[in-house]
């Protein structure tokens, strides 16, 4: 008699706990997004990526198709190579522009993707060609306050 | 003169007295994995103490949970509203809860109720001698008493600290949508937006497991070293309470900087 209700009520604990893990898991967390599809990797080199970090979504006309994979510093041109993994449901053409745009007035940063007319796509190992860095503040204050010195001079 | 040397001998004896106790607290959590294997055939054991450990202490955690979560989202309210981000506590509540205090406050509640029952039944078996007993009749206690209750506060910490977070969350949906009026939409699309499943939710998992094997481990040691008399084995559940907050904290923050550091 009592084992059983042992068994019951510890039965009943298990499974309470697998349910919250599990709705942590599918409601707060983003598991049911498409971090666990298929990706194929792509590459793009910037000048300047601000404060883009690895794990950065990479998003096409605002939804999220992929994330920022790796982002390591080229030696032989001084550039950032900057490795994205794309969900293989996404085809992108071989002339998409990459640009870094800023989520908010001050979030975190983001690779916006908008494609080109071409009509063969980027498959696996790709590298996009046209990208455009991110907005560095401290360049935009001194080209402001200089234009607003020559201006001044006139 | 000689009560100078008297101070010095006392903390010459604290630090050796302390450094042999963790010594044969080590000795002991061995004899238990290697006797588990026992404890596991009679896996009845195990269970009758999770029931004890786990179920028991699920009303504490939920209601401490229910109430912790309130607090989370009425002060994160008052504080985000002041920057315009109020839709922003959805965010604040589930990460607090998953990363922190789920694990942390699950633990310092399981050490305080669970900890110190099963100190104080080791204890109390010490002090009737039904250990000795038991090693009479060429039975392990190791593998018959102690070694359950440890996977059983193992296997109960994590289902504890996820129930905890889950509760929490709930209660800050309670005052945060239902009493103060935030989204409903932002406040759950915002959350899954910024909580991740590995680095978050994982990491809050992995931080209950280390905790319940420090929590148990420490309880079941204090139990089993306690002088077996009344007084010893109130002290002993007093000092399971302390030694298993401090580590807890301890623990969590060296857990916590190599996953936010790696």
């Amino acid at each position: 008699m009592d084992k059983i209700k042992f068994d019951a009520w510890v039965g009943i604990f298990v499974a309470i706990g697998v349910i919250s893990l599990l709705g942590l898991a599918m409601k707060v967390g983003n598991l049911t997004s498409n971090d666990i599809r298929e990706t194929y990797s792509i590459i793009a080199h910037f000048e300047n990526i601000g404060g883009l970090k690895p794990r950065a979504p990479v998003k096409g006309a605002g939804v999220v198709v992929g994330r920022v994979k790796s982002v390591v510093f080229d030696t032989k041109n001084y550039h950032a190579i900057v490795k994205i993994d794309i969900d293989k449901r996404y085809v992108f053409p071989k002339d998409t522009f990459a640009n870094i745009y800023t989520a908010g007035l001050l979030g975190e940063q983001y690779i916006g993707l908008e494609a080109g007319g071409d009509t063969t796509n980027l498959g696996e190992g790709d590298r996009i060609t046209q990208t455009q860095d991110a907005v560095v503040l401290e360049k935009l204050i001194s080209q402001f306050l200089y234009s607003k010195a020559s201006e001044e001079e006139d | 003169m000689k009560s100078l040397i008297n101070f010095f001998e006392k903390i010459g004896y604290s630090v050796t007295s302390r450094i042999k106790r963790l010594g044969t607290a080590t000795r002991l959590f061995f004899l238990i994995l290697i006797s588990s294997g026992e404890s596991f055939k009679r896996f009845h054991l195990i269970m009758k103490e999770i029931y004890f450990t786990g179920v028991m202490s699920l009303v504490i955690i939920i209601v401490s949970a229910f109430f912790v979560g309130m607090v989370l989202g009425l002060q994160g309210y008052y504080t985000l509203q002041k920057y315009g981000s109020s839709e922003a506590i959805g965010v604040l509540v589930a990460l607090a809860l998953v990363r922190e205090l789920g694990p942390v406050v699950t633990a310092l509640l399981f050490a305080g109720r669970a900890g110190t029952a099963i100190t104080a039944e080791i204890g109390l078996m010490k002090t009737t001698e039904q250990l000795s007993a038991m090693e009479m009749m060429a039975v392990n206690p190791v593998g018959r008493i102690i070694a359950p209750r440890f996977w059983a506060g193992v296997i109960s910490m994590p289902i504890l600290a996820s129930i905890f977070s889950m509760v929490g969350i709930l209660g800050g949906y309670v005052v945060a949508v239902i009493v103060i009026g935030v989204d409903e939409g932002a406040f759950w699309s915002q959350m899954q937006a910024n909580v991740d499943f590995r680095y978050d939710i994982v990491n809050g998992v992995i931080k209950s497991l280390v905790f319940g094997v420090a929590c148990t481990i420490i309880a079941l040691f204090e139990g089993f070293d306690a002088p077996p008399t009344a007084e010893g084995v109130s002290r002993a559940t007093t000092r399971t309470v302390v030694t298993s907050s401090l580590v807890i904290l301890g623990l969590d923050f060296i857990l916590t900087s190599f996953m936010l550091g790696g």
